[in-house]
């Protein structure tokens, strides 16, 4: 089910002064880097493909997700995942509670969404945390279940917004690992915003301003 | 789209709210001002020709304005000089069960405190006074509405102070109070000239409310008040409720000057906030220091705010002692015995009259929060902004005297043929209901963490599912609040009762209030304290539920 993430000619201007300009393609398992400094317009870009941008931003240029064009379509219909800098887990579920909220409601039966939230602890090294409140979790397993998360709503194509620049460097590392393999055996289409030139490398992909500019980590 | 139509419902729910607050009191007004000038001015003629009408509007005016300056003053006094303390949190903690209390409760309470067979007659007889007999003293309903006026303060301070721990912190009080300290302002002028003027914009609506209540109060005016003449407000109330109905006009005059006369100590309490305000500016271009007025001031905020923490607290406790009285003779302490035998004979009246005022208050409430969670869904789903103008109309039903527009309602619910009915009450009840629960509840819901919501968006949830499933639970803890809060408001309400019920739907609180004139102090104790419990216990659930629900959720934990 993955597709292709394509943004024509997206220009974002706020009072007239520009924020974002693209015009690309971000393949299957490939993972584009938007790298600016923060209030470049970075997370904007971001809200503007995932449908929640502000009124008093204007948007032009169309946002195709495979050939499917997603630009007017409401957040919750649109098939592109996120992952926010905090984790933002829900904190009144349980961890399992979280994961079962992601899990699309046409998959049907108790037993079978219990099975796909075990084995999705089981591949993040949380077995057994189903029950855990969220608040007593480390930042790394925080993290983890937040990506389990956002996996099992079964995106077509996935946003990061800094999502490892609140975590400890020792952990920063072992996360971004964890999290760039999953997205590429995945093969989802990514792009990750961040100020961090080391999240770039790790990434592997094409690195550009929120303007388009191409830059080199 | 299946949403669709619920969406555009959504749309619509901030329009409908705001009619329901407006139009029950353009129609009250209007129903109000008729029968004033109507028939030649008859009523209009009749009021001015009663002999007692200067007196009675200089006692509403006067009792109103002193009790408002008066809780004011000691309001920010508690603030200025004891906030961020050990014995502010102390305060804090005692705000909402003493809020909860109703109108009537608190007269009747202080009433048996400072009466004079009252517990303070009898704890200084017969050693200090002499007294073997209650003395032939005018303490209560004194001519000058000295208890009317103490009454009053000792409920809408802690109104005030509520109001102001809100805005407190929009104000960035704790950094501007060490700011100026640290200039070498002492608290006091610290506060008065870095703090204040932030704090009173936030606060004018609230006094507002306080001030136009005060004025015209009717149920603390009967229990408290003076009798020869009444209060203009409660004398309306004693025309509107005379059987033979030649009194109507003359009660629709009344409540008509009652308007004016509200309308013009607002205005001229404006003028004077402008005056006070250059007034402080020139203080502070004077490099006022101040530092000698510190401690006074928080001696007098302490003992102040003590004196009516106790005066409510003491009282309360009076009530329901006398409704488990035996024997209690004058002057002793205590009664010599202790019976449950008015509550037994009392009970099934008792369980009648709560579960009807249980059920008014459920059904205002119920739908005051459905109102106000719609309204407050449309502002976030479709990012409207509200202006200072619909902050005005939640006032509305606040700020405008109660006994100026439930009489023209009543008559409007007379024409509908809707008046004696509990749903016709609840309905009005709605109208002060909804204000408040509104107020509780948008802040929580204002700052409820978007992110939660785009997160779920981009999970797939829709935006039903995420009010449901997300935001309704993580705002358990406001919501019950707002309701605890509606639920009390509409327990505590005696005109809308009295007058949109006809006579003939009783509350615990219409009851309370009639018993107030007899002299049977056990009944009254036990429906006060009735009257009191049933809204204490919402607050208890509101904390309790969901302490217990989210016990394992230390993501939940009471900070809000």
């Amino acid at each position: 089910m993955t597709k292709s993430l394509r943004l024509a000619n997206l220009t974002i201007t706020r009072r007239g002064k520009p924020l974002v300009a693209l015009d690309l393609t971000v393949q299957p398992g490939e993972v584009l880097t938007i790298m600016g400094a923060s209030g470049s317009g970075k997370s904007t870009a971001l809200a503007a493909i995932l449908g929640t941008l502000g009124r008093d931003f204007t948007q032009t240029g169309r946002i195709f997700l495979g050939d499917t064009d997603i630009t007017d379509t409401p957040t919750h219909l649109r098939r592109v995942g996120l992952l926010f800098q905090d984790d933002v887990l829900f904190p009144h579920l349980s961890v399992g509670g979280n994961l079962a909220f992601a899990i699309p409601p046409s998959l049907k039966g108790r037993a079978a969404r219990m099975d796909l939230i075990t084995s999705a602890l089981n591949s993040a090294d949380l077995t057994g945390f189903a029950n855990r409140d969220p608040a007593t979790l480390s930042g790394g397993q925080r993290a983890r279940v937040a990506l389990m998360r956002t996996l099992l709503a079964r995106p077509c194509a996935l946003l990061l917004d800094e999502p490892f620049s609140r975590l400890d460097t020792a952990l920063r590392a072992q996360i971004r690992s964890f999290v760039l393999t999953r997205i590429r055996n995945e093969g989802l289409a990514t792009i990750l915003v961040t100020h961090d030139a080391e999240d770039a490398i790790a990434a592997a992909g094409h690195v550009i301003s929120p303007l388009g500019a191409p830059l080199v980590p | 789209m299946a949403g669709a139509g619920k969406a555009g419902v959504l749309r619509l729910a901030p329009a409908l709210t705001l009619a329901l607050l407006t139009l029950p009191v353009l129609a009250g007004i209007s129903g109000t001002l008729v029968p004033a000038f109507a028939s030649d001015f008859k009523g209009l003629r009749a009021l001015f020709h009663w002999q007692g009408l200067p007196a009675a509007l200089l006692l509403s005016v006067g009792t109103g304005v002193l009790a408002t300056v008066l809780s004011l003053g000691l309001t920010l006094l508690l603030v200025a000089s004891l906030y961020g303390t050990r014995a502010f949190g102390a305060l804090q903690h005692l705000l909402a069960p003493l809020l909860s209390v109703p109108h009537a409760a608190a007269a009747l309470g202080l009433a048996f405190l400072i009466a004079p067979s009252g517990w303070i007659a009898r704890l200084l007889s017969p050693w200090a006074t002499g007294w073997q007999v209650p003395p032939d003293l005018l303490i209560l309903n004194d001519p000058y509405g000295i208890a009317l006026t103490l009454g009053l303060v000792a409920k809408e301070v802690p109104f005030l102070l509520l109001m102001a721990l809100a805005a407190l912190p929009q104000t960035d009080a704790t950094r501007r109070l060490a700011v100026a300290q640290s200039l070498g302002a002492g608290r006091i002028i610290g506060f008065v000239i870095g703090v204040l003027p932030a704090l009173y914009a936030q606060l004018r609506l609230p006094v507002y409310a306080v001030l136009a209540y005060a004025m015209t109060s009717v149920e603390m005016a009967m229990i408290l008040g003076p009798t020869l003449p009444h209060t203009l407000s409660a004398q309306v109330v004693i025309w509107m409720a005379d059987a033979t109905l030649v009194h109507r006009a003359t009660a629709a005059a009344g409540a008509t000057l009652q308007l004016v006369t509200v309308a013009g100590v607002l205005l001229a309490w404006r003028l004077s906030e402008i005056v006070l305000r250059a007034g402080l500016i020139r203080l502070a271009g004077r490099g006022t220091r101040g530092r000698v007025l510190d401690a006074p001031a928080r001696v007098l905020a302490a003992s102040a705010g003590a004196l009516v923490a106790a005066a409510l607290i003491i009282g309360l406790a009076g009530l329901a002692l006398w409704s488990v009285a035996g024997l209690w003779s004058f002057p002793d302490a205590l009664p010599q015995s202790l019976s449950l035998s008015t509550w037994a004979r009392a009970a099934p009246d008792l369980t009648d009259t709560a579960t009807q005022t249980l059920r008014i208050a459920a059904v205002a409430t119920l739908a005051a929060l459905i109102l106000v969670l719609a309204c407050l869904e449309a502002e976030r789903r479709f990012a409207l902004a509200p202006g200072t103008r619909a902050l005005w109309v939640l006032y509305l039903p606040l700020v405008l005297p109660q006994v100026a527009f439930l009489p023209g309602l009543q008559v409007v619910s007379l024409k509908l043929g809707a008046d004696g009915h509990w749903i016709a009450v609840a309905c009005a009840h709605l109208v002060f209901v909804l204000p408040y629960v509104f107020l509780s509840l948008a802040p929580s819901h204002r700052a409820w963490d978007g992110r939660i919501g785009s997160a779920a968006a981009a999970l797939g949830a829709t935006p039903a599912r995420i009010f449901w499933r997300l935001r309704l639970p993580m705002l358990l803890r406001p919501v019950l609040t707002a309701a605890a809060i509606g639920m009390a408001v509409s327990i505590g309400q005696y005109l809308p009762t009295l007058l949109i019920g006809g006579g003939r739907i009783e509350t615990l609180t219409t009851e309370a209030v009639a018993l107030s004139s007899g002299g049977n102090r056990r009944l009254i104790g036990a429906y006060a304290l009735l009257q009191m419990l049933l809204p204490a216990l919402g607050f208890a659930l509101a904390l309790g539920l969901p302490a217990v629900i989210f016990r394992n959720r230390r993501g939940m934990g009471a900070t809000t």
